[in-house]
């Protein structure tokens, strides 16, 4: 039974000439969790905010949205805000705004309950802790009276799902609701909104620009693109025989575990995999023909001037794809990328670039108050050791708060540490003179998540690329030739060198500052979450320019990022942190295969894997709670409280775990892990 | 937290007297009381207006410091000196304070609530008529100087008693000496100055308010609290305004230590004693321990100001709490 059926919606803001949402349609099913997906700025958010009626005012929407059949296009706010809460329910993206800063989590819940069934102020309190309970919220009666900043995100999050599904709503519209939360929350979060929907019976339209996300818990998806359905149908369906260009971009584009393409051969031996980017970027203003057809690799003379609209997938039930070709064979779309030289194997030989032992940062935290006195201390880095070889990548990996940034950090600034020490290119950075720490931080480079907050919004491309080259003593007529070299280096069309960043895409402006990175030549890159801000078609492309830059400069590299699939993918080391350590590091293979440490198992298993078959069949391993705080580690192994296998020893030895911090020990050749009892690698 | 306050007391007793020795050393260095004493007819002999300024602590004979110490020692015993006239500025001063407070009080609350209301109103209503109205209505009014308003809105007044033939408003003095009127005739004294306070008032707080509630319109969690089942006006006063609440309670905090000093020109049109008619006129004609005695109420009016804006501050935002 259908209980939300969109048809032909259209949206437009106010003052803008293009319309957002160009005729969606969308049909869900009593129980259902409906997936919709697609690139940012493709009007999921503005979808979704249109269903509920609460797009800015002055926005103009048309078509039909029914709701049991209801049609709620057109009806006052007033008539809509006693549906909304009620029938349709929502969670939104980023649970550390969406929540009132002044009122206590209990009373925004029960607010919702009093509004609809006029319950009593008691009794809706005493309903939302239970709702709390049910979203496995820990001491809930405690937790109903804390404000939302007392709460860590994930928290926030299932306070979210504990207000939407108050009143037994028939559907849940979900917007990203995992997007601004770290691994393992994530993994939480979204088995609470499965079993929250199946609990209330409630049919879930989960908006998320993660294919692994839809993968893991939808029935049906729909893909978006440029504010249309381009493809719909059951998820195993359109994941396995996906017949839309766009749709099979978008699954080889996605990083994955096991680094093997979605479909066609896997690429052999012990090659990095390679992804498949689309190139382009979605339309500002769509033209006449299909929307896609800028960046469509078979794009036809047909597909510019017709623009198709939904039709089924003969001999496929409940699938459809708006597309004018008949697309057979999804791997032959794209044409395969060039996977590269074979890389060389004989890593101890190479000299070492980098080593950092024991390495410390430990941050004073203060007060709020006036005299903003010392409350504690937050070991950020609390006594890290890795060596980085030439022309290799280590990958440091861990949830938010865990170290990795504070690491790339202190390497960066090439001054003596708190504790411990960093050696780069051979020189310790505790002894280096003015004139050496110059000439070093020519060789050390760094480039961050925010590329636009990194380039300088008043220059134009061509000079950001030339100005550490003029910084650093070149002539200005000289630069022209290697600015060119560089921006060919990094994939980019000469003619953007005239262009400021701000006209540029997340993925140009990311490959400016990449070209800046290089221009010095330098012989160790730094990498913060390089590719954290983009969205998975330039992803890949951003990916695939690492690992090519690596082979062809011989570069060293160490990548700071939170997601396992892109450190598989860019990486040839890895070295997971937890709480200002190292837990475990290896061959980026090897560990992704058979992690030795609990921690590392977990981390893996929560990331969501973009092949439903598969997703659904793996034994799921939530790790429970909350990234701890740094500022207090427990006694014995720092991952205790949370460690599945401490809680499967008997006591006698999970005493050990208890008092005795695990140091790291080489649990197999090139493998560390800093456990007591670590998983058996390779027998 | 008794350590906090203990610290944060120490702490604004010494900016008081640094503040407050400060202002005395420049009254004290830059009036001329003596001009006071010369310029009465017949002229005194010089040996006179020297003893009479000397028994006031105010001859400019007396070495600066000197003059200090015996002001300072004074303050510290609870005594703020004489003022020309020889009566002691003590009482003076909380009677002042007193015909402030009751000229501003009423004028100074109700003003900020209509401007809060009318800023949180006109950002609802963003670029709509009703918002235009009211930005162009308090542009006009903070851009006329107080002055000029209350002398506008006595010409009002005058025209209202004229037609109506009855007296309705007053605005000479507190009240009207020898009269028997009772309460309703100070009321009647009451209304004008406190419409030209309320008109100042609104209009700042209004610009504030509306600047504060803008930020507020498009917040996640207003769009959240309609996704409960709110209406969007329910949602905007009920969180939004709410929320966007904090820092103009906290501004009002701090503003009204200021009161009792901030309304001279009110005070000097509306023929009202208070204290800033005071310090204008005890600038005027150089009495330097009533200077003094209102610069020190100042300080400490600020740094009270201060507290009771971040206790405020503390009570509307858990946020700020939680930090302590
Ligand atoms: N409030 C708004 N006013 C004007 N344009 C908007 C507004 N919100 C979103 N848009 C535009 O609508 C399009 C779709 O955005 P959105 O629905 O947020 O996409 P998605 O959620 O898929 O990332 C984008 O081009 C975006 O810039
Ligand atoms: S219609 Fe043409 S351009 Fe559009 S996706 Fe299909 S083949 Fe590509
Ligand atoms: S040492 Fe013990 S508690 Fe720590 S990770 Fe290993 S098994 Fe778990
Ligand atoms: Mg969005």
């Amino acid at each position: 039974m259908t209980v939300l059926r969109v048809a032909d919606l259209r949206v437009t803001f106010r003052d803008a000439t293009v319309p957002a949402v160009r005729g969606m349609d969308l049909a869900v099913d009593r129980g259902e969790v409906h997936a919709v997906v697609g690139e940012s700025g493709c009007g999921k958010t503005t979808t979704a905010l249109a269903l509920l009626g609460l797009l800015p005012p002055g926005t103009e929407v048309a078509g039909s949205v029914r709701l049991h059949g209801k049609e709620l296009v057109g009806r006052s706010d007033a008539e809509l805000a006693r549906v909304r809460g009620r029938d349709i329910a929502m969670v939104f993206a980023d649970p550390s705004s969406a929540l009132t800063p002044v009122r206590t989590v209990g009373d925004q819940i029960a607010e919702t309950i009093r509004i609809h069934q006029g319950a009593s102020r008691a009794a809706a309190r005493a309903r939302a802790v239970r709702l709390l309970d049910l979203v496995g919220i820990p001491d809930p009666a405690r937790r109903a009276r804390a404000y939302p900043h007392e709460l860590s995100g994930g928290m926030r999050q299932r306070v979210m799902i504990a207000m939407a599904v108050a009143n037994d709503p028939a559907v849940i519209v979900a917007d990203e609701p995992t997007a601004a939360l770290d691994g393992t929350v994530r993994a939480q979060v979204l088995q609470v909104l499965r079993a929250a929907g199946e609990a209330t019976g409630a049919a879930i339209v989960l908006i998320t620009h993660d294919l692994g996300v839809a993968a893991e818990i939808a029935d049906r998806v729909t893909v978006m693109y440029a504010g249309r359905p381009v493809e719909s149908g059951p998820v195993e369906e359109v994941y396995a025989r996906p017949r839309m260009p766009y749709t099979i971009g978008l699954l080889q584009a996605v990083p994955r575990l096991d680094g093997r393409p979605p479909f066609g051969p896997a690429v052999p031996g012990p090659r990095r995999p390679v992804l498949v980017p689309i190139d382009g970027v979605p339309p500002q203003r769509p033209g006449p023909g299909c929307s896609f057809s800028p960046r469509c690799p078979i794009s036809g003379p047909r597909c510019a001037e017709e623009e198709p609209g939904p039709r089924p997938v003969p001999g496929a039930d409940g699938h459809t794809v708006a597309c004018l070709q008949d697309v057979a064979d999804p791997a032959a779309v794209y044409p395969p990328p060039d996977p590269g030289p074979e890389p060389a194997v004989d890593r101890v030989e190479r000299p070492v670039v980098l080593e950092v032992s024991g390495l410390v940062r430990h941050h004073v935290r203060r007060g709020a108050g006036p005299l903003r006195r010392r409350r504690d201390t937050v070991r950020a880095v609390d006594g890290v050791d890795f060596t980085v070889r030439r022309g290799e990548t280590l990958a440091l990996v861990g949830e938010s708060g865990c170290g990795k940034t504070t690491t790339l950090l202190e390497i960066l600034r090439l001054r003596a540490p708190q504790a411990g020490r960093i050696t780069v290119l051979g020189h310790d950075t505790a002894a280096l003179d003015r004139a050496t720490r110059r000439a070093l931080r020519r060789d050390v480079q760094a480039v961050f998540q925010d590329p636009l907050a990194s380039l300088d919004p008043l220059m134009r491309v061509a000079e950001i690329v030339a100005e550490p080259l003029l910084a650093h003593g070149h002539r200005r007529r000289d630069v022209g030739g290697p600015v060119r070299e560089l921006l060919a280096m990094v994939g980019l069309p000469a003619e953007l060198a005239w262009r400021h960043p701000g006209a540029l895409s997340g993925g140009q402006r990311q490959r400016v500052a990449i070209a800046r990175a290089l221009a010095l030549r330098p012989r160790l890159l730094l990498l913060d979450e390089p590719v954290s801000a983009l969205d998975v078609s330039v992803q890949a492309g951003i990916c695939n320019l690492l690992t090519r830059l690596q082979d062809r400069l011989g570069l060293t590299c160490l990548l700071v990022t939170h997601d396992l699939a892109v450190a598989r993918h860019v990486a040839d080391r890895i070295a997971v942190m937890y709480l200002g350590r190292i837990v475990e590091l290896g061959d980026v293979r090897g560990v992704c295969r058979d992690p030795a440490h609990p921690y590392t198992r977990a981390l893996l298993s929560a990331v969501p894997v973009p092949d439903p078959a598969r997703a659904r069949r793996r034994p799921r391993a939530v790790l429970p709670g909350d990234p701890p705080d740094p500022a207090a580690p427990p006694p014995g192994c720092r991952f205790r409280p949370r460690c599945p296998r401490y809680r499967t020893l008997e006591a006698g030895r999970a005493r050990r775990c208890e008092e005795e911090e695990p140091r790291s020990t080489e649990v197999a050749p090139g493998r560390y892990a800093a456990c007591h009892y670590p998983e058996t690698t390779s027998p | 937290m008794a350590g906090f306050l203990v610290r944060r007391s120490l702490h604004g007793a010494v900016l008081v007297a640094l503040a407050a020795s400060l202002t005395y050393l420049l009254a004290a260095s830059a009036l001329r009381p003596r001009a006071h004493f010369e310029q009465r007819n017949p002229r005194p002999p010089a040996a006179v207006v020297d003893a009479e300024l000397t028994a006031l602590n105010l001859n400019d004979r007396t070495p600066l410091l000197r003059r200090y110490a015996v002001w300072a020692g004074g303050v510290l015993r609870g005594d703020f000196g004489r003022t020309l006239a020889g009566e002691p500025v003590a009482p003076e001063l909380w009677r002042r304070a007193l015909v402030s407070l009751r000229l501003l009080a009423v004028g100074t609350v109700l003003g900020a609530v209509l401007g809060v209301l009318a800023g949180a109103y006109a950002a609802a209503r963003r670029h709509r008529p009703a918002d235009r109205l009211i930005t162009v209505g308090s542009f006009a009014v903070l851009s006329t100087p107080v002055f000029v308003l209350a002398v506008l809105l006595q010409l009002g007044a005058e025209r209202i008693n004229q037609i109506t033939g009855v007296r309705i408003f007053e605005w000479a003095g507190e009240y009207t000496p020898g009269a028997a009127e009772g309460a309703l005739g100070r009321l009647r004294h009451l209304v004008l100055p406190t419409l030209t306070v309320v008109l100042v008032q609104a209009a700042v707080f209004g610009r504030y308010q509306r600047h504060l509630m803008l930020d507020v319109l498009d917040a996640d969690f207003v769009r959240t609290a309609m996704a409960r089942g709110l209406t969007r006006r329910q949602a905007l006063v009920r969180h939004g305004l709410r929320t966007a609440l904090v820092p103009t309670a906290t501004y009002f905090a701090y503003t009204f230590g200021f009161v009792l000093l901030g309304a001279m020109f009110t005070e000097k049109i509306f023929g009202w004693h208070g204290m800033g008619e005071w310090l204008i006129d005890s600038v005027h004609r150089g009495d330097v321990n009533a200077v003094a005695a209102v610069a020190l109420l100042a300080a400490v009016l600020v740094l009270l100001a201060g507290a009771a804006a971040d206790i405020a501050h503390a009570i509307l935002d858990p946020r700020v709490r939680a930090g302590r």
